[in-house]
């Protein structure tokens, strides 16, 4: 029961790691690009999410509404102003830009809202009971694996079947090619980055959920942590960062229990090292065969 | 009456010169192939024309167009369409998936009639229409590169080397297919280094060497010549 327990709390911190994995693995995957500032856009949703509900009084809904809209505009000015002016720019100087778009935002977010953290209040509270009180399940918990695994199912069909989303898989094999078709290579990096940060503001909020303290760095360890399990899951691969995500939280979560709360990370990129040693590409990270 | 008329091109990767002044036309309904060694650049002007590349100097005029600024997304609504060297197909994607790719810009209800033609023409891709492109053979991807760019009906078709790495039974395939368009009234602009088979179908030829263009003709007349005999027909 207790075993259970743990397993659950992992499975909705892995939940979380997973939305945050989505974002980054779909703008490796069309844009070619690690955007380090993924993780500061979660703590902006967090900060959006607090605002409206603690200083302007909105219920919850609209605020999470409000967090994903500011969050997908700030998504798609960080990719309009820092990196499309770098698209022929090699990797190095990308990277190095993402890096310094992320110390901005934590560097703004101090500014705005100051150093001392925030209590966040869960967005929803309570617990459910099961086996006559054995076991205790907060329903944050189920909430956050609920929109995981709705949020999973969306973004394949969103893939697979629209017209965008298609444009999106061939923009991320052969960009040449695909500006060929007539399609418009920008813009659908811009929706890559809109629907990554959208999905970083849910993060956010749900992860404030868990873990209260709002600060400027709080989006810092669970952005590394959702690319390590992009990166683990294979990075590119949506079922991939869904699948790293869930295992990284759960692996953590028994590490924590089981082994040692201050080893747990040690022990997850442990685990990240040793899978890409046998594996290079990542768990469902595949092998795409040179064109001749 | 010209559909498509470059003039004087110069066109750089970095501080390489790659095309030289380059000065061509198509007119309306020709076959006009463009033949020439490795790197002499015909790959170069064929991106150039599509708008992937941009000339340092220079124009390109396709249906009294010029293209200049126009960005390379957009060209294909004017009625150009190119299959790229090296096919380029979407490997991760299906039969299916990437014909639609190919009439992108195009309404919905028009996609279906096209498909059917493309698949008329195309059997082969019918029967594997739902399978990973990345799965087809070499010949089938070549089909499949010509099927998606024939989905955003051009009035030009452009194909760069489309019998590059293929066995001479499908060299043949893909030239008779060509006719075929050609006689259905498509403007064709064919770059080969198969220049045997190039000139035999073509009205007008360019040969191309190190960025220029140092011949021209029809392609009879090339075919006649010493100098390309020599360089390109093996004697
Ligand atoms: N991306 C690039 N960067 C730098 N130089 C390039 C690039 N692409 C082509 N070149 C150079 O430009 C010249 C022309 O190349 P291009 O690909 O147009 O030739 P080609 O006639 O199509 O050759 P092939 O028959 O081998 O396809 C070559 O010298 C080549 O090395
Ligand atoms: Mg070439």
């Amino acid at each position: 029961m207790v075993f259970l327990s743990y397993l659950i709390s992992g499975l909705s911190l892995g939940s979380v790691y997973a939305i945050i994995a989505l974002g980054y693995t779909m703008v490796y995957g069309i844009a070619k690009m690690l955007n380090f500032a993924h993780g500061d856009v979660i703590m902006v949703g967090g900060y959006i999410c607090f605002i409206a509900t603690t200083n302007l009084g909105l219920p919850v809904w609209l605020a999470v509404i409000l967090s994903m809209a500011a969050c997908t505009v700030l998504g798609v000015v960080i990719e309009g102003l820092a990196y499309k002016p770098l698209r022929q720019a090699p990797a190095l100087a990308v990277l190095i830009t993402a890096i310094g778009v992320s110390y901005f935002l934590q560097n703004a977010a101090l500014l705005i809202w100051g150093a001392n953290p925030k209590m966040f209040s869960p967005v929803v509270t309570g617990t459910l009971q099961l086996f006559d009180g054995q076991l205790t399940i907060s329903y944050v918990s189920l909430l956050t694996i609920a929109a995981c695994i709705v949020i999973m199912i969306a973004l394949t069909l969103y893939i697979n079947k629209s017209k965008m989303g298609k444009a999106m898989r061939a923009v991320s094999e052969d960009k040449g090619a695909a500006q060929l078709m007539g399609i418009h290579v920008n813009r659908t990096i811009s929706t890559t980055f809109a629907i990554g940060s959208a999905l970083a503001a849910v993060a956010g909020v749900l992860y404030c959920s868990f873990s209260p303290m709002l600060m400027p760095t709080t989006g810092s360890m669970p952005g590394i942590k959702a690319f390590t399990a992009a990166v683990f899951g294979g990075i590119g691969s949506i079922p991939g960062a869904f699948l790293g995500g869930i295992l990284l939280g759960i692996i953590e979560s028994l590490a924590k229990a089981y082994i040692s709360t201050n080893m747990a990370n040690s022990i997850v990129f442990a685990v990240l090292i040793v899978v890409l040693v046998v594996k290079p590409t990542g768990l469902l990270g595949k092998y795409v065969p040179e064109k001749v | 009456m010209a559909i498509l008329q470059v003039n004087d091109i110069h066109v750089y990767y970095g501080s390489i010169h790659a095309v030289k002044g380059v000065s061509f036309e198509v007119n309306q309904g020709e076959i006009v192939t463009l033949i020439g060694a490795n790197g002499a650049g015909k790959s170069t002007v064929l991106n150039t024309v599509s708008g992937l590349l941009h000339p340092a100097s220079g124009s390109v005029v396709f249906d009294g167009k010029d293209l200049k600024g126009v960005a390379a997304h957009k060209v294909v609504e004017h009625g150009m369409a190119q299959v790229p060297e090296g096919r380029r197909v979407f490997l991760q994607m299906t039969v299916e998936e990437n014909l639609e790719m190919g009439a992108y810009t195009r309404p919905r209800d028009e996609i279906m009639g096209s498909m059917d033609d493309v698949y008329r023409r195309f059997p082969r891709l019918k029967e594997r229409r739902r399978q990973i492109a990345g799965t087809l053979s070499g010949g089938e991807q070549q089909m499949l590169a010509i099927g998606r760019a024939l989905m955003s009906k051009p009035t030009l078709l452009m194909l760069d080397e489309p019998s590059m790495g293929l066995a001479p039974i499908l060299v043949e395939q893909i030239f008779d297919i060509i006719r075929e368009l050609h006689a259905g009234g498509t403007t064709i602009l064919l770059v080969e280094q198969n220049a045997q088979a190039a000139l035999s179908i073509a009205d007008r030829a360019y040969v191309l060497e190190t960025g220029k263009i140092t011949l021209s003709g029809t392609g009879a007349e090339l075919m006649a010549s010493d100098k390309v005999r020599q360089a390109y027909l093996g004697g």
